[in-house]
């Protein structure tokens, strides 16, 4: 089995340095980029199927088409690569990021060729510190061997690359609250359109792309399309970091087949439920994404395979629930995150989410009621898609609504016994 | 004022970007880098710096949760508070780590040592349960490695005179 | 225009605007937060919900928010589908959570927009359990009051006060849902548009701090449509009054003037009607040597009757900031001849001068809302911050028109405010401010260019001269200011609607004629140009139409000998030189004065005569631009209640306050037995039309006194008023008469025609379901357009497009600085400048104290640092004329003995070396007050 993204790491060992990364192969994707002309990088990503693992799976290549190209097209143009990396459960950037920098600098500069940006920026969450200090060694050594800078490796073009630390807010990974960031602005999200490709960082066409689908682009340039498309077992492309946490006997995280079954991540690789532990759920990509069960484990983790068992894949970093884990504090957990992260900007998020938490914490506590259900299922229709500013809110409802669904019981009798089955007192 | 530190990190930074406004974020997290947390005199500080005016430093300042408007003591220990951490036992350490420091999250220990903060997942769900101690990972937490933990930075401060982990 | 089908129904809207707006304009009933017309749309909020739907065939549809999504021909909607009203009731009880439904208590209560959408959306009870999240309040100066316990987080406060306002000491602080509107701590707003949060903020959060402490609900106030007195501006207002006290101002919209906004001494400034200061009762002596004392009318009347009866000579006296009737009774009095104006030679000249050009010239003078429009502006020497205030809001506006251009070629629709703003960045169109000092509009400008006036005339006519090389060449220039006329000529010519704002506040007519002379050449060369001037005060160019001499010229005929001398809402101290001042009042033997406050001239006077203010009497005053507006009376100065135990109907007994030409007409009767005088405003006005021709478009400024709408009067009093009939219920049980209204279609009533009148007789913006001043949406046909039936006033200057107009050929020599003298600039100061607001407690706390600014390199070189005392000594009056002529030498032959002054300085860093500022009109300026400057004097450290 290939592992492109991951077979320069080991947990714990320094990453490659760039001479460590180039006898692995590396740079020589961008070679074979500079020598084709930025059309012809678009169309062997978009031959790819690579669509983005930032959360939404949105095809990259048809991300990259609405940047506006040509001598008249509006200077600078900027490329972000999304590392902020803030979803509860998530943690599959961060390998890429500590494991193998060179690999996101390759990718983003083949990316930024594709588009022509003048300027790429990595915008990391402030908790990664490692990162941070790998990411900032690794971008001085590409400068220095001409990978970045004027005329990369001879060629006509030229890239700055800069990292910028983030002051720590989870709506910062929304790509247009990122830009607000970027620009020393609050993280509020702006509406679309116009698309950050027109206008984004400080008006100019931008594109931003999560960490882990700018890995892939030097092997795809690398590779080739086909090759790429052969990892999968799936009509997506590649492969895909796949995690697991919660009480399962192995947590951790591993390249595998886009497409992978639920139960194989779960059974082979995280090894099964600790021992005295039954499953009950998870959420298969993040704390955004929407509970699965046990009749869903056969379902292959990939974009559109997700969306039959009402779920989205993600990150592709799962959190799973045992039985001896209440739900309701799970929930309630999962909506106080929300709740404290919401910018702020529109109102049925800062003000729903908060009165969803309340409503958890008064049923954990014991001080539930019966219109509490009704109330919560009309919170989670009401936060849908389209009726707020951004994802954040819609992401928040996934997990309660599916929680609702499937673990109904668990909120009834919080009710019916005026206190938490799972607590202790 | 700035110190000549400072002002040289922030100009150094400000390179990076196309204007003034955009590199303010950056300049508040190395004030707070020297100072410890920014203080009223921080914000000033960074304003007249960057040309901008108190409220619109404030408005920035209070929305990130990584800078600290409030004195915080010399070592900021952030409990991981999200999903996976809590399924793993968060709250356990919680109460542990409150015990053991005699202060509850949100405050600082009377002798300036500790502040202990919640903090939304810290991205290393597979090692719940987490924190952050300055810069530093803790990962696969229980009360004993806890303990393990805050003795040696107790120990560190008493051999290096302070110094410690600015790794 | 689009078709667009709502709920089924075909209805046409205007392709490509905002749905929200076309659904207002359309009548229906859709609730909003963060929407405002002039602030466009940004989806916050989430109330304006709707559903939109594929085609016809779609019957699920998706909730789209109407105000960030375009109309386009076809698209269908619903307004009443069950989803989407789910959805919009939810925002309100969402917005309800955290709300402390303190209504009662509220000074936003009763005309509160949160408050109408609750309603409306039919939120009615509360299923929230928890605690409500709290706020600490900052105290933010005399003006506004923060209350933030209320908020709702639409983010209006911010996005005018910084984004449309350009204030930037208030923002958004915290997040999720504790977002926290204030400054970074407790302290003044630094923003001048800081009172239009008041109106903005659609709840309580921020509310009119001076109304507090005289409190009235909005339905219990009586209102009338009246026009700002504090500048030259004309912006429209609606005063509100309750027991004979004016209580505040709100904005009355005029879409071609104020728009949605006000400055804060235009809604501040009005507490001056209330001041301890204010003349409410005759006084009258019949000896100088005696101090004046309270006399009835009657006994007033019959003295000037009897003083007038033989064969006394007389002479008027008139004021800019007394109406056009004020004015042209007293003119009436006195005969034209006369007549004088009440204002110095110099600033006579400058008026004129303003005038000539305007009424001459190819260039249009531009409304407010034009000024909005230009896309390529030079300000020469006009601090308009400070001394027309409003404009220089319209001014951030119009540097938006070329960056704007970046967003419309991204099919950016222009009320997608943020993505304009994303787009634009830091943009800013040309924009051009050539003064004597710094200003609050700098951090907007392309260029500053600083210099005494002689330095600013001479810019401006080297840009002429770039423009068009018939236009007078400027010898001895700079390089740099050469090259800086040529850029700036080239920026106005490439704009497609070019402005020049200019003024009298540098007080040299060399500056007013360089910007004509810009307007002139850009006209010349086949551009649309358009010339703005800023003039001091609510009626300058109205007085200047009537005519009449100077201050010089009337002391020149009293010394001819005249033996009354009659003076007009004018403090003349204020006006001219004291000693010149002194020896006019001396040469009268009686002096009348007839004025609404006390000042230094009063005191001097033998009768005063209390006067009515803009609240309590009608008029037409004339704007900078040339529109005549006409003010309603607000409220009838009372006097005493008679009160009458048998029984009969009590009636308030009118106090002895009345309009100025009321006074001119006793005055005329009793004094000339004139009984067929005129009997009410129309007639004045009319008589006024019929005597200046020019003047004959007053007429149609607002419908006549016998206007009637259904037969009936319009209503003062909304049909809520309460308390009528108790309100003397100390004095008397039963319900007082109410006054009647002779002057005008109003009526001091809330009965009367309850629909729309016409727009210049609107008293207040209210409508079914919406008690806000946001029901103004229902008084434009479109949305954020003008008011239906037009926006009131009537423009008396017509440009003549396509004119020749010959430059001004007057080149003054380069500033030159004096050894051991110091030139003295005028600076203007929008709270203290300005005579009547700064008896307002509110602006007085604003206002600066007296002072002298240097610039630091000067000062040092005196060995002056900041806060040191001054002392100041001007030299002689004879020659200090800015424009190089020597004053009117026969009034002024005696020679001024020169006067010192001490001060406190300043630094102000922009005055350029060998010149000095002081600023104009503040209070114990003494007798400063009425130099005229520029002038030269010496310093000395004390
Ligand atoms: C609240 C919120 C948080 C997000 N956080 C992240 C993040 O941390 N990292 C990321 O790559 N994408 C994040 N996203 C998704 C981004 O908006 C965006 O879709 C993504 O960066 C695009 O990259 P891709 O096309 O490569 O997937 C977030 C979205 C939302 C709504
Ligand atoms: S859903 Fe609304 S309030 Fe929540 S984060 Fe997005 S824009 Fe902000
Ligand atoms: S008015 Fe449309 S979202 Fe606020």
């Amino acid at each position: 089995m290939e592992t492109p993204l991951t077979h320069n790491i080991s947990p714990g060992r320094e990453p490659p340095d760039l001479a460590q990364y180039e006898k692995a192969g590396g740079y020589a994707g961008l070679r074979k980029a500079l020598g084709m002309s930025p059309a012809e990088v678009q169309a062997a990503v978009k031959e790819s199927n690579l669509r983005g693992r930032g959360g939404a799976g949105f095809p990259t290549a048809q991300k990259w088409s609405f940047v506006p190209m040509g001598d008249d097209a509006p200077r600078p143009k900027y490329l972000v690569c999304n590392a902020d990396e803030m979803e509860p459960g998530t943690f599959k950037d961060r390998m890429l990021l500590e494991g193998d920098p060179h690999q996101l600098i390759e990718g983003i500069i083949i990316s930024a060729y594709a588009i022509q940006a003048d300027v790429a920026y990595v915008f990391l969450r402030w908790a990664y510190k490692l990162a941070a200090r790998r990411m900032e060694g690794a971008i001085a050594e590409a400068c220095r061997h001409g990978y970045l800078g004027k005329n990369i490796l001879g060629s006509a073009y030229s890239l700055e690359m800069h990292l910028h630390v983030s002051a720590g807010r989870y709506m910062c990974g929304e790509e247009t609250a990122l830009l607000n960031a970027l620009e020393g602005k609050r993280a509020n999200p702006r509406a679309k359109p116009p698309y950050p490709q027109v206008s984004g960082l400080w008006g100019k066409p931008t594109i931003v792309n999560n960490v882990e689908t700018l890995c892939n682009i030097p092997h795809i340039l690398n590779q080739g399309a086909e090759w790429f498309k052969s990892l999968s077992r799936s009509d997506d492309g590649g492969t895909k970091l796949y995690g697991v946490s919660g009480r399962v006997k192995n947590p951790g995280i591993w390249e595998l087949p886009m497409g992978t079954s639920i139960r194989e991540i779960l059974e082979e690789h995280a090894r099964g439920m600790c021992d005295g532990y039954q499953f009950r759920g998870l959420l298969p990509g993040g704390a955004s994404t929407d509970f699965v069960t046990a009749e869903h484990l056969d379902l292959a983790m990939d974009f559109d395979s997700m969306k039959k068992a009402d779920s989205r894949l993600g990150t592709g970093t799962m959190i799973v629930l045992d039985d001896k884990t209440c739900p309701v504090g799970m929930l309630l957990n999962l909506e106080h995150f929300f709740a404290q992260e919401s910018c702020g900007w529109c109102t049925p998020c800062w003000s729903g989410l908060s009165w969803i938490e309340q409503i958890l914490q008064d049923m954990e506590e014991g001080r539930g009621r019966a219109s509490d259900l009704e109330l919560l299922e009309s919170h989670t229709r009401l936060l849908g898609p389209g009726h707020t500013f951004c994802a954040l809110a819609p992401g928040a409802a996934e997990p309660l609504q599916s929680g609702l669904k499937y673990f109904r019981d668990d909120f009834e009798r919080h009710i019916h016994e005026k206190r938490c089955p799972w607590s202790q007192t | 004022m700035l110190s000549e530190q400072e002002r040289r990190e922030i100009e150094a930074h400000a390179r990076h970007y196309p204007n003034n406004r955009a590199v303010c974020i950056e300049a508040l997290k190395i004030v707070q880098q020297h100072r410890g947390w920014v203080s009223n005199e921080g914000i000033a500080d960074v304003a007249e710096a960057l040309q901008m005016k108190p409220a619109e430093l404030e408005s920035v300042a209070t929305f990130y949760n990584m800078i600290f408007r409030k004195q915080v003591g010399k070592h900021v220990i952030l409990l991981c508070d999200s999903v996976s951490c809590w399924i793993m036992g968060y709250e356990r350490l919680r109460e542990h780590l409150g015990d053991r420091l005699g202060i509850r999250p949100g405050q600082t220990t009377a002798d300036g040592r500790f502040t202990l903060l919640p903090n939304v997942c810290l991205g290393a769900c597979d090692h719940a349960p987490v924190m952050m101690v300055d810069d530093m990972h803790y990962q696969d937490l229980d009360p004993p490695r806890i303990d393990e933990i805050l003795a040696s930075y107790r120990q560190e401060e008493k051999s290096s005179d302070g110094n410690a982990a600015d790794s | 225009m689009a078709t667009i089908h709502i709920d089924n129904r075909p209805y046409p809207a205007k392709d490509g605007e905002n749905l929200l707006q076309e659904c207002l304009s359309l009548g229906f009933n859709l609730p909003y937060f963060c929407w405002h017309p002039a602030l466009g749309s940004v989806g916050a909020c989430r109330q304006c919900a709707i559903k939109q739907f594929k085609n016809e065939e779609d019957k699920r549809g998706k909730i789209v928010m109407a105000c960030m999504t375009a109309a386009k021909d076809g698209i269908r909607i619903s307004i009443d589908d069950p989803e989407a009203k789910e959805f919009r009731t939810s925002v309100a009880e969402w917005l309800m959570v955290n709300h402390p439904h303190d209504c009662p208590v509220c000074d936003e209560g009763g005309e509160c927009h949160l408050q109408d959408m609750t309603v409306m959306n039919g939120h009615v009870y509360r299923r929230y359990h928890g605690r409500k999240r709290t706020f600490h309040n900052q105290d933010l100066g005399p003006l506004v009051n923060h209350e933030m316990n209320r908020c709702i987080q639409c983010y209006r406060c911010t996005r005018f006060y910084r984004d449309y306002a350009g204030g930037r000491d208030l923002d958004a602080l915290m997040l999720r849902n504790q977002v926290y509107f204030g400054r970074h701590q407790d302290g003044v707003l630094e923003s001048e548009f800081s009172g239009n949060l008041v109106e903005v903020c659609p709840t309580g959060v921020f509310t009119d701090k001076t109304l507090k402490r005289h409190y009235t609900r909005k339905w219990d106030l009586q209102t009338a449509p009246s026009v700002c007195v504090h500048c030259g501006l004309g912006c429209n207002t609606i005063p509100g009054e309750r027991y004979g006290v004016l209580r505040r101002i709100r904005n009355r919209f005029n879409g071609a003037v104020n728009g949605y906004f006000l400055c804060d001494r235009g809604r501040y400034g009005y507490e001056f009607v209330n001041s301890e200061r204010r003349t409410r009762q005759p006084l009258l002596r019949k000896n100088r040597t005696e101090p004046l004392q309270l006399a009835s009318k009657r006994d007033a009347l019959q003295h000037l009757g009897e003083m007038l009866s033989g064969r006394a000579r007389v002479i008027g006296i008139g004021s800019p900031r007394a109406s056009l009737e004020a004015n042209f009774a007293l003119r009436t009095l006195v005969g034209r001849d006369r007549f004088y104006l009440g204002i110095s030679e110099r600033d006579s000249r400058l008026l004129a001068s303003v005038l000539d050009i305007l009424k001459k010239g190819p260039a249009r003078t531009p409304s407010l809302h034009e000024v909005e429009l230009a896309d390529a502006v030079l300000v020469l020497g006009e601090d308009v911050a400070n001394t027309a205030p409003r404009l220089g809001l319209a001014l951030r506006q119009s540097v938006r028109r070329q960056p704007e251009k970046i967003a419309k070629k991204m099919d950016i629709p222009l009320w997608d405010d943020h993505a304009v703003r994303a787009a634009m960045q830091e943009e800013h169109g040309p924009l051009f401010i050539a003064t004597m000092a710094n200003t609050r509009l700098d951090d907007i400008a392309t260029r500053t260019f600083r210099g005494p006036p002689a330095e600013l005339a001479r810019l401006g006519l080297a840009i002429a001269h770039a423009l068009d090389p018939i236009a007078p060449q400027v010898p001895d220039l700079s390089d740099t200011t050469q090259a800086l006329a040529s850029a700036i000529a080239e920026k106005l010519m490439a704009a497609e609607r070019p402005l020049v704002i200019s003024g009298m506040g540098c007080g040299d007519n060399a500056v007013v004629e360089a910007a004509a002379n810009v307007t002139w050449a850009l006209c010349n060369m086949g551009r649309a140009a358009e010339l703005c001037y800023v003039v001091p005060e609510c009626n300058s160019l109205g007085a200047m139409l009537l005519g009449g001499g100077s201050l010089e010229t009337a002391l020149e005929a009293m010394n001819d000998a005249a033996d009354i001398l009659i003076i007009l809402e004018n403090d003349l101290y204020r006006r001219g030189d004291a000693a010149m001042v002194d020896r006019l009042l001396a040469a009268a033997r009686h002096i009348v004065i007839i004025d609404h406050i006390e000042h230094a001239t009063s005191a001097k006077a033998d009768v005063v005569l209390p006067a009515a203010t803009f609240a309590e009497a009608d008029g037409t005053l004339v704007n900078n631009e040339g529109r005549a507006q006409r003010f309603f009376q607000v409220f009838v100065p009372k006097g005493e209640i008679e009160g009458d135990i048998k029984g009969d109907t009590p009636r308030d007994i009118p106090g002895d306050i009345q309009e100025s030409w009321r006074w001119m007409r006793d005055i005329m009767v009793a004094g000339r037995g004139d009984e067929r005088q005129w009997s009410s405003l129309d007639d004045v006005t009319a008589a006024c039309a019929a005597a200046i021709p020019f003047l004959e478009p007053i007429l149609r400024a607002a419908p006549p006194a016998a206007f009637r709408m259904d037969g009936q009067k319009i209503p003062r009093e909304s049909h809520r008023y309460s308390g009528r009939t108790a309100m003397h219920a100390n004095v008397n049980i039963h319900e007082p008469e109410q006054p009647h209204d002779p002057d005008t279609a109003l009526a001091f009533s809330m009965e009367g025609y309850l629909g729309h009148p016409p727009p210049s007789l609107i008293s207040r913006f209210w409508a079914p379901g919406w008690n806000s001043i946001q029901a103004l949406n229902k008084f434009q046909d479109e949305v954020g357009g003008q008011l239906s039936g037009g926006d009131p006033g009537e423009r008396l200057i017509q440009a003549t497009p396509g004119k020749k107009a010959a430059y001004f050929e007057n080149i003054p020599p380069g500033f030159e600085p004096r050894p051991g003298e110091w030139l003295l600039l005028p600076l203007h100061h929008i709270f203290g400048s300005e005579e009547l607001s700064i008896l307002a407690p509110g602006i007085a706390e604003l206002s600066a104290q007296p002072y002298l600014a240097l610039n630091p390199e000067d000062a040092s070189n005196l060995g002056l640092t900041a806060g040191d005392e001054v002392q100041l000594r001007l030299r002689a009056q004879t020659d200090v004329t800015a424009d190089g002529s020597a004053a009117d030498g026969s009034a002024n032959a005696a020679t001024t003995p020169a006067e010192i002054f001490r001060l406190t300085l300043r630094f102000k860093p922009g005055l350029l070396h060998g010149t000095a500022g002081l600023p104009v009109g503040l209070t114990g300026m003494g007798n400063l007050a009425g130099v005229a400057l520029p002038a030269w004097g010496e310093l000395k450290k004390v």
